[in-house]
């Protein structure tokens, strides 16, 4: 079977996030970039699919400016057939990412499409639910287990409580978790592959997906600053001063 | 304006997130209908009744809701949201399973943990794990949120006395069903709701030392959390797990033992009243958040922490 994986280029998530001095946005200049951790997770499921002789072909879609190539060619290094960048330099809403990956779902026909349960930057969780509002599919989001069973697939989810499976007809959308696997690193030699590996370009006009916001961003401030606190000597002086001075205990 | 707040529940008790809920849809202004889906679940009606400041109650008590699955909430949420201007929900796993594709169905955006109502169309929400906080402005007919429980205060669940109307509305959506669950035990109270909590790290070195905290939680009232790293070390079940992408919680007091301070940990637990870290590296990022550190080992504090206190 055809699988499909939405992949983001977002800000590299050890990298401490600068607000700009007029509070418009967050600083993105000269901040090193890299592919959303959840979607590393995602693309490197859809690799043991097919290592499993489940998936077929692996087709990689991302959204974004011209330098997203490079995380749909990270993607091709791990394993992925080919790739597909839907070129746009415009912020876009969760509705209309989900608009535009619905019209690549109607091309590509996938049976199943892995995306990340949120991407580290705008922390929305939201993209693969509307994909599957909007294509009619079935959704397991937060998964930390994939198992395909011929049309059915049973996705084990992390929720609040614990664990949960649901069983899902295909085909069907899968949002990752951090332990659904441990992505694998690209050796030298796929990432001269993946070079040679296809790679087509399109425009969400292409795609006939029109690109309306209803979200304007006001303002981006940094989070109250916590101040460092005081160093105690020992174990009687922390619970002295737990009890005696911010007595919450 | 009128609000529609779909409950938080297990088919058999209210859960206080969706108390706190309600108060963002108080802040919002305006009537206050609660949705309760789920099978059997007329208590919990009962319950959500009772809530000061509910103006009606939706009960929709069927089989096909027992496991409030994403896809059959969605189409029901759609459905009934249409005479609302605003729909709010618990950003918890059901949440943000739902509300999404609720939101997608009415062809409308949605905003993900709401901490904050600064206008009926404007919220604060954090962005990149909690280093900045984003203020939008939405046009969206109907606006579909998300509430992050810390950021509100949990209304009184008395003093109401709302009507119970059935909902007729019954999804018909079948490519999607619940096979089953592992949920985890604990007596102690629930981590997002707990007003101490006390969490391990890598430091702990394996899941038998983490007796030792939950020791010291039984003495204090406390939920037990964790981090990434004592999760993916298998020390802890994930459902413990704070941070960016576990739980967030902001107790009273949030005491930090043997665990580093990543960013994606702080992100689940800043807003904490009081913060300690116990740790024996004196240049752990932690330190800089707490409000009282103890450089020292972890395996000699905890047991004399357990006695003093």
């Amino acid at each position: 079977m055809k699988v499909l994986v939405a992949v983001k280029r977002v800000i590299d998530y050890n990298v401490k996030v600068r607000v700009k001095p007029d509070n418009s946005d967050v600083d993105l200049t000269n901040v090193k970039m890299a592919m959303n951790p959840f979607c590393e997770i995602a693309v490197e499921e859809a690799v043991r699919l097919k290592e499993k002789g489940v998936a077929s072909e692996i087709v990689v879609v991302s959204i974004g400016p011209k330098t997203s190539q490079e995380q749909i060619r990270t993607a091709l290094a791990l394993g992925a057939d080919r790739g597909l960048l839907i070129e746009t330099d415009e912020k876009l809403e969760s509705l209309t990412v989900a608009k535009l990956l619905k019209a690549v779902v109607e091309k590509e026909q996938p049976q199943l499409v892995l995306l990340g349960k949120q991407t580290i930057d705008s922390d929305n969780n939201q993209t693969g639910q509307m994909l599957g509002a909007l294509t009619g599919m079935p959704q397991g989001t937060f998964a930390s287990e994939v198992v395909v069973d011929g049309d059915k697939v049973n996705v084990t989810r992390e929720v609040d409580g614990g664990l949960r499976t649901v069983g899902l007809t295909l085909p069907a959308i899968v949002t990752t978790d951090l332990r659904l696997n441990e992505p694998r690193y690209a050796s030298l030699p796929n990432i001269m592959k993946a070079k040679r590996k296809p790679l087509d370009m399109t425009s969400p006009a292409d795609l006939g997906v029109a690109m309306a916001a209803t979200q304007t961003l006001l303002k981006v401030v940094p989070p109250a600053e916590r101040q460092a606190g005081i160093k105690v000597a020992d174990v009687a002086e922390l619970v002295d001063k737990l009890k005696n001075e911010a007595k919450v205990i | 304006m009128s609000i529609l707040v779909i409950a938080e529940h297990d088919n058999a008790s209210l859960k206080g997130a969706t108390l706190n809920t309600i108060a963002a849809a108080k802040a919002i202004g305006g009537d206050i209908d609660v949705l309760v889906a789920g099978a059997g679940c007329q208590a919990v009606a009962d319950a959500a009744a009772a809530v000061a400041g509910v103006s009606k109650v939706l009960l929709a008590d069927n089989a096909v809701y027992a496991h409030q699955l994403g896809e059959v909430m969605g189409d029901l949420v759609a459905e009934l949201a249409k005479g609302y201007s605003h729909v709010l929900a618990a950003a918890t796993t059901t949440g943000k399973d739902f509300l999404p594709r609720a939101a997608a169905l009415l062809d409308v955006n949605m905003l993900s943990d709401v901490v904050e109502v600064v206008a009926a169309d404007t919220f604060s929400r954090p962005i990149y794990a909690g280093n900045a906080i984003a203020t939008y402005q939405t046009s969206d007919a109907i606006k579909v949120l998300t509430i992050r429980t810390t950021g509100f205060d949990a209304v009184e669940a008395t003093g109401g006395s709302a009507a119970v109307e059935a909902v007729g509305f019954v999804s018909g959506y079948d490519k999607a069903v619940f096979v089953g669950e592992e949920l985890a035990k604990s007596d102690r109270p629930e981590l997002t709701a707990a007003n101490i909590v006390i969490s391990g790290g890598r430091g702990m070195q394996n899941g038998d030392n983490f007796a030792m905290l939950y020791n010291l939680a039984d003495k204090l009232g406390a939920a037990v959390g964790a981090s990434r790293a004592a999760v993916d070390a298998g020390f802890v079940p994930n459902d413990l797990q704070v941070g960016q992408t576990g739980k967030i919680v902001a107790p009273g007091l949030y005491i930090a033992v043997g665990i580093s301070g990543a960013i994606q940990h702080l992100a689940g637990m800043k807003d904490s009243k009081v913060i300690v870290a116990i740790n024996k590296d004196e240049e752990a990022p932690i330190f800089q958040v707490a409000d009282y550190g103890l450089v020292a080992d972890l395996f000699d504090v905890i047991p004399e922490l357990e006695k003093l206190v």
